[in-house]
């Protein structure tokens, strides 16, 4: 078995008093592919930081090929062979393909100036070295596909050398046929003798290209293992620390009479033809791929981006929704997919975040009563268990899941029928995610219907009564909890070509 | 409660409480605070070198010569607070000084002369914030146009004449009430009456959520273009109430836009604590903050400095001001 080429000891790190990283190991060999594992907030992102040089560690020792090492940036991890392909992908839009791969390190001719042959030609050499041989390195790259990009910053990575190369979700916003693509160059990476660092959160891509997989959890490092020792029950269990059958609460409740009914809703490319219907004390979960048009449903229900046709049905009377206000006064509250976006003022109070919506409940004539307001704020802290110093503290300072419970307890406020959840949990740490699923089956109990949008299967399968999947902005699915099994659900959310054929040709 | 049973028993019980309430004060008054006690110290420590500068032909120098600029600060701090900025004020109060004196003389009862600017300027400004809220363009490009059409317009139509001949009885910002000149008066009822209106009624509350985050202010229900338009047609209402006060305190009112006004009133704002990036600050903060900048050109000439610097100094007061912002911002981000 091949040394290490880079190995990090004791590695710990902590931001304004709250470690994030404790005493963790992590080591990368020549030619492996090293997957790290752990759910959001488990710590993942400050490691790799940590080894691309972003973050100086409190503690902890990097040593690359024996030596030990000290990054003070990036340039440090580049010139050591580190290098990172980001999830949010940072290239320049404006320039070419050669400019961007070879950028801060272009070759230069004997008289100093930038040899622009020389770029050229070795931007298209790394390019087939990726099998890349359909893309110009003339093109600019704000002409290029998200996959494309991505190969331009791995032939970025390699055109410095690169021996170590950190992948941050790599297949995140691919569409499927890109994925395969991709998981192939990443097994040539392999070969030719680069160690890869995979975060990811999909298992299947792990079990096809991680030689080891290493879990996180809570900051602390869980275990490494040889991916042949280990089944994805198991990683699971590893992640969230208990068993799986508890990882989602899902009290009974008590399914009512139809609250929400759509019929034929249309808006754009993204909701097309969508027609169900929601009852009282169900969580309905919506499924699909990034871009399969979930959000774009919700958007639609809550009055963001009006439907263009269709039917909207609330509690039997027929409406027509074409603002937020609206939505909002029949009873239908939105937790949106990005809170910082578009859930929160986070430099404003908790106390004046939880009113934001119902401000005319804590006011008598034009004039807020700031006891009354106070007094509720109060209350949802209590009730939703958010820790925070005091209710006048800023809504930014909070942690992500506190954040979420804040936006909920906004929503809450209003006394919705209809709760839209979009990733409710995404970016929330594994104690507040539980409690948020908590929180959701508390409301169901109360009669609230819940929709839950949620790009985490197990979640889905886990939460919802009822399970709606979406491909190419029509409902591609609905299956009962009883029958829905990843594989069902799996087969769904791709079945948009068939689809496609049937109504695009109308659309 | 029932769903305490499944929470995890290892975190820390919540802090669900209000704030103290000095704790408080500081948190959400911080900046007007250092504002206040700067001028406090100013006094102080001028008085001791000058002792004429406390006396009370002075200070009505710098209170009731200066109310007009607080007053239209109070209108641009509540435009700042929503996220957006107005640079033709300075012009619009040229414009309507002009309309309110030319009335005055051609006899128009005196409130006809005082109020129908107020009206003008709330419409100008109406359109303006139509402009902002619905064709979103950013307000900086459509005020910057309004400032060149009203300036050109107003020297283009008078010429930069002067009118005179203005009524006794239309200089209002000469009368005293009570005892004190009528410009104090009028600057602390309205900021008092601003500061209360921003601080506990919903609509005030909403032009902080529409600031500090539009995206969210309109996900949750606010319809942020009619508060965007509102504000400016208050801000507008603002600038005519600051105009009564600057048209009526001479005995002639000059036919041009008072050189760079317009900063002036926008600094007042930045300094008295209003973030330039929108979502806080209090017109408490900007009316304190013309006082300390009045306070600071007369302070000049009682020690004998050019008054020159007082630009310089305001100057470095901004940058402070706004450095400070920042890294409160970045504390919290």
């Amino acid at each position: 078995m091949t040394a290490p080429f880079v190995t990090m000891t004791g590695m710990s790190k902590s931001f304004v008093g709250v470690k994030v990283l404790k005493d963790v190991d992590f080591d990368v060999r020549p030619g492996e592919v090293h997957a790290l594992l752990g759910e959001n907030g488990a710590g993942k992102s400050t490691l790799i930081k940590m080894l691309s040089g972003l973050y100086t560690p409190d503690a902890g020792t990097i040593t690359v090929n024996g030596e030990a090492m000290k990054f003070s940036s990036t340039r440090d991890a580049t010139a050591a062979g580190i290098a990172t392909v980001y999830q949010e992908l940072l290239l320049f839009p404006e320039l070419t393909v050669a400019e961007n791969v070879f950028l801060g390190h272009y070759p230069r001719t004997a008289g100093g100036w930038i040899d622009w042959a020389e770029v050229r030609a070795r931007t298209r050499d790394l390019l087939d070295q990726l099998d890349t041989f359909d893309l110009d390195v003339d093109t600019k790259v704000l002409a290029l596909s998200v996959a494309q990009r991505q190969r331009v910053e791995i032939a970025k990575a390699l055109s410095k050398n690169a021996k170590i190369l950190i992948m941050d979700e790599p297949t995140a916003s691919l569409v499927e046929a890109d994925v395969q693509r991709l998981m192939q160059v990443v097994r040539q990476l392999r070969e030719r003798g680069v160690g890869i660092v995979y975060v990811s959160h999909r298992m299947p891509e792990i079990f096809a290209l991680a030689d080891r997989v290493t879990v996180l959890r809570d900051g602390a490092h869980v275990g490494t293992r040889a991916i042949g020792e280990v089944d994805e029950r198991e990683l699971v269990s590893m992640m969230v620390g208990r068993p799986i059958d508890s990882l989602f609460p899902k009290t009974e409740a008590a399914i009512g009479e139809t609250v929400l009914e759509v019929r034929n809703l249309n808006h754009g490319r993204h909701v097309r033809d969508i027609s169900f219907s929601l009852r009282r004390g169900e969580i309905l979960g919506i499924a699909g791929l990034v871009g399969s048009g979930r959000t774009e449903l919700a958007l639609t229900l809550f009055g963001m981006t009006p439907a263009t046709s269709g039917e909207i049905v609330m509690e039997g009377r027929p409406v027509r929704i074409t603002s937020p206000r609206q939505a909002r006064d029949l009873g239908i509250a939105y937790v949106p997919e990005d809170r910082g976006l578009q859930g929160l003022v986070k430099p404003m109070a908790i106390r004046k975040n939880v009113s934001m919506a119902t401000i005319e409940r804590v006011s008598s004539g034009i004039f807020i009563k700031p006891a009354a307001e106070a007094r509720r704020a109060v209350d949802a802290v209590k009730r939703l268990s958010i820790r925070c110093r005091d209710i006048g503290q800023p809504v930014g300072e909070l942690s992500g899941g506190n954040q979420q419970k804040v936006v909920i307890a906004k929503w809450l406020e209003t006394s919705p029928k209809v709760l839209i959840l979009d990733e409710p949990t995404r970016g929330v740490d594994v104690g507040a995610k539980a409690e948020i699923h908590t929180i959701m089956g508390e409301l169901v109990k109360q009669g609230v219907a819940v929709i839950m949008i949620s790009s985490e299967l197990p979640e889905v399968l886990g939460m919802s009564d009822r399970v709606l999947v979406m491909s190419g902005g029509a409902i591609t699915g609905e299956i009962d909890r009883a029958d829905a099994t990843p594989e069902r659900v799996g087969a769904a959310m791709t079945a948009h070509r068939v689809q496609a054929n049937g109504t695009g040709e109308a659309a | 409660m029932a769903m305490s049973v499944d929470l995890p028993p290892t975190r820390p019980a919540s802090a669900a409480r209000r704030p103290g309430f000095l704790s408080r004060l500081f948190a959400e008054y911080g900046q007007e605070i250092v504002v206040l006690a700067a001028i406090v110290v100013l006094f102080i420590v001028v008085t001791m070198v000058n002792p004429r500068f406390i006396s009370a032909n002075n200070l009505t120098t710098i209170f009731a010569g200066n109310a007009y600029i607080a007053v239209a600060a109070i209108g641009m701090s509540m435009v700042i607070v929503t996220g957006n900025i107005d640079v033709s004020v300075g012009a619009l109060i040229g414009v309507l000084a002009t309309i309110s004196g030319t009335l005055a003389v051609a006899g128009y009862p005196v409130w006809v002369a005082w109020f129908f600017p107020v009206l003008v300027g709330m419409a100008i400004m109406g359109v303006q914030g139509v402009l902002v809220a619905y064709a979103r363009i950013p307000s900086i490009v459509v005020t910057l146009g309004a400032m060149s059409i009203l300036r050109g317009g107003l020297i283009s139509v008078t010429g930069g004449t002067w009118i005179s001949g203005l009524p006794s009885e239309f200089l209002l910002a000469q009368q005293r009430w009570f005892g004190v000149p009528s410009p104090i008066v009028m600057m602390v009822v309205l900021t008092v009456l601003a500061f209360l209106w921003m601080r506990y009624s919903a609509f005030g509350r909403s032009l902080y959520a529409v600031g500090g985050n539009p995206e969210a202010a309109l996900a949750t229900g606010i319809p942020i273009e009619r508060r965007i338009v509102a504000v400016f047609v208050i801000h507008g209402a603002f600038a005519g109430l600051a105009t009564i006060l600057f048209a009526t305190q001479l005995q002639v009112i000059q036919s041009t836009v008072p050189p760079n006004l317009e900063l002036t009133v926008i600094t007042a704002s930045v300094i008295g604590g209003v973030s330039i990036l929108g979502g806080s600050g209090t017109v408490i903060g900007s009316t304190l903050a013309t006082i300390l900048f009045a306070a600071i050109g007369s302070a000049l000439i009682f020690v004998n400095v050019s008054a020159y610097w007082l630009r310089a100094v305001i100057g470095l007061l901004i940058l402070a001001t706004v450095l400070a912002d920042m890294m409160r911002r970045r504390g919290k981000a």
